[in-house]
């Protein structure tokens, strides 16, 4: 089965004719992703990886039958593209882009949690992808193969890292989905996980989280309740100093709050299997499905 | 992105928030006039970006001429040290005189976004001058908070349920609400990120002022803030820190002697964990970005070699889509330009990485080629181990 990507894919790429939008959404088609269009205000006409460019999201779901786009519009816009997209009832959003005002993302995430339609990925994320079917990011598609593991995580080369250790050991992956690491997103580790307990190919789930907020803790409640498979946890920045922002927007410790240590503590005593070391991720995923 | 006092003060007047009057004194002669200007007593207070400052011996009430021109003279090139400084303490550059009031009750007002409701929080109390999550860990019954609609913004309701909880005579509730409320449209208008009054006054004549001020704001949305860029003070910021971001470099200091060159945040900080997991210390922080191209490794290499605690290097590169072998001759290349001495591990996995790593092999330079993150972190202790030891 797998989740949220497959062969039912019809992708859209919003910013296609710009370097970036280009380069991937040609890198999701030679995986295998139903590339449908792309959309770039007034390059209407246009063709981009051998796909119709629309001005609109609207114009494009109408023409394609687009069900999911990939948003590579710049930050002071992208806020607007997921707009539009969930506007034009697009099922699956998923918003590359990083660097987005947190404040611009707290008034789409306040449209989409009423009345605006379709599920947001990111930002600031690598996308989603369901080895051997389909792709919608910029991962690197060959080091995935298709298996029983679920990955969800906030970064983006440390779940390839992951990806890495899970394939050279012959144990594929589900889907993995990078949910991002700004703030304020939009799916985030709980829906992730409901999607993975739900799903009959996937058979243990590894969550990769980071300093910063209190997502993973939530997250570990939400599996000591509810999910029934084992679930491979890591966080990132056990070294990390208080109040500095590490990187992602997202990964820092503030009031005393988001310690690795204190997501761990919480992690473990929810049943999730917490990995100290990232190099023991592999084995110990390995372990848990037997 | 952090201001300071009197500049968060100048951008909270422009939005109706009231705050003390007060100038930036700019030599001693100033202070005169400043005093002349705000009648006695004055309040005379360092600059720097970071709390504690009164603890510290930064600012000082002066009821005379003479000493507020001693308290300027002792305040200004002072070494402020305070529990945010750190033992090491800041330089002070610029101090702020400020027309003294007669304060009858010191409350608090803070806004910051909540992650996990994904709106901006706004928290009052009447605990003012101690710091909140103090308050929040033993006395939480003393906050009142309120989640903001990003549609409806701050309602007038809203805010008056906040200023009531404080207790307020009758006559400064009005002012109280007002202040929130204009606290808010400046959070807003200004892609803050924090905004904290603390101490919030309360005068004996029922003003409402704000006696101090912290603003932070979202760097992602300095594009559209010019006038808050203009307020940053590079002297309040490392060095090595600022030079790293000309080059969107994602740097961070800290206090090891392994300097880590990495693609990506999340594998940033892996790596720093596993060096210490390996029994080493991470000399810093740094993220190349996912091209991690010859330039960028280049200014890396640059900025990890200017801290001197640096002695040894470990590159951890998942490129993935990136090819190998470019990368390899981009370091070769780049510690060819700039002259590397010390150890450099590296790992890197992706395209064509046989190739890249003979291009490491035979570049003539005594690489250590580590087959995964973890091999990585132990040679980089190792070949430091070995170096302290010769």
């Amino acid at each position: 089965m797998s989740i949220l990507v497959g062969k039912h894919t019809r992708l859209i790429v919003q910013g296609i004719t710009g370097k970036e939008g280009g380069f991937h959404a040609r890198g999701c088609k030679d995986y295998g992703t139903n590339l449908v269009g792309g959309v770039t205000p007034g390059k209407e006409g246009q063709t981009a990886e051998g796909a119709p460019v629309f001005n609109t999201v609207e114009k494009a779901v109408k023409e394609t039958g687009a069900n999911a786009t990939m948003i590579f519009v710049p930050p002071p816009a992208a806020a607007d593209a997921i707009f539009e997209a969930s506007d034009a009832g697009i099922e699956l959003i998923v918003c590359i882009t990083e660097g987005i005002p947190v404040l611009d993302m707290v008034k789409i995430k306040r449209y989409l949690m009423g009345h605006g339609r379709g599920r947001l990925i990111g930002p600031n994320c690598p996308g989603v992808i369901t080895p051997g079917q389909a792709k919608i990011g910029i991962m690197p598609g060959h080091i995935h193969i298709p298996g029983p593991v679920g990955v969800v995580s906030r970064s983006g080369t440390l779940t390839y890292e992951v990806v890495g250790q899970l394939t050279a050991l012959g144990v594929g992956q589900s889907t993995c989905v990078g949910i991002g690491g700004d703030p304020v997103n939009g799916t985030d580790f709980i829906d992730t996980l409901k999607l993975f307990n739900e799903d009959a190919q996937t058979r243990a789930i590894c969550m990769i989280g980071e300093i910063g907020g209190a997502a993973e803790e939530d997250a570990a409640r939400f599996i000591k309740k509810h999910v029934k498979k084992p679930v491979i946890g890591f966080i990132a920045g056990q070294t990390a100093p208080p109040g500095r922002r590490m990187g992602h927007a997202g990964a820092i410790i503030s009031g005393g709050k988001g310690t690795a240590g204190e997501k761990m503590k919480i992690m473990a005593e929810c049943g999730v299997i917490v990995c100290k070391s990232p190099a023991d991720l592999g084995e110990t995923i390995k372990k848990a499905l037997n | 992105m952090k201001i300071h006092e009197y500049q968060a003060k100048e951008i909270l007047s422009k939005f109706g928030v009231a705050v003390p009057r007060g100038r930036v004194a700019t030599d001693a002669h100033s202070v005169a006039s400043i005093v002349e200007e705000l009648g006695l007593p004055v309040v005379v207070k360092a600059q720097i970006h970071a709390g504690g400052r009164g603890k510290g011996g930064g600012v000082k009430v002066a009821k005379t001429l003479d000493e507020a021109q001693s308290a300027y003279a002792a305040i200004l090139g002072m070494n402020l040290v305070t529990h945010q400084t750190g033992p090491e303490g800041r330089l002070v550059r610029t101090v702020l005189v400020e027309e003294g009031l007669n304060i009858a009750k010191e409350l608090y007002v803070g806004m910051v976004l909540d992650r996990e409701k994904s709106r901006v929080c706004v928290m009052v109390s009447e605990a003012g001058g101690m710091e909140i999550e103090e308050v929040a860990a033993h006395t939480p019954e003393k906050i009142k908070k309120e989640w903001i609609d990003p549609a409806l913004g701050l309602m007038p309701a809203q805010a008056r349920k906040l200023a009531y909880f404080l207790n307020l005579p009758p006559e400064a509730v009005r002012e109280a609400v007002k202040f929130i409320i204009n606290l808010y449209n400046a959070f807003v208008a200004k892609d803050c990120s924090l905004a904290e009054i603390n101490p919030l006054a309360l005068t004996a004549d029922n003003r409402v002022l704000a006696l101090d001020g912290k603003m932070n704001f979202d760097d992602n949305a300095l594009f559209r803030q010019p006038d808050v860029v203009a307020c940053r003070d590079l002297n309040e910021e490392e060095t090595l820190e600022i030079e790293a971001s000309k080059y969107s470099l994602n740097y961070i200091k800290l206090d090891g002697n392994i300097g880590c060159m990495v693609n990506g945040a999340g594998l940033a900080m892996a790596t720093m964990d596993i060096i210490k997991l390996s029994g080493g210390e991470p000399a810093n922080f740094l993220d190349v970005g996912g091209g991690a191209s010859e330039e960028q490794i280049e200014n890396a290499f640059r900025i990890i070699l200017a801290d001197n605690n640096v002695k040894g290097i470990f590159i951890n590169i998942f490129g993935g889509i990136l090819r190998c072998d470019r990368l390899a001759n981009g370091v070769v290349n780049a510690a060819r330009k700039i002259n590397v001495a010390i150890p450099v591990v590296i790992r890197m996995e992706g395209t064509n990485v046989d190739e890249g790593k003979r291009i490491l092999r035979d570049s003539g330079f005594n690489f250590i080629v580590a087959s995964a993150m973890r091999d990585g972190a132990e040679k980089a202790v190792a070949a430091i181990a070995a170096g302290a030891a010769r």
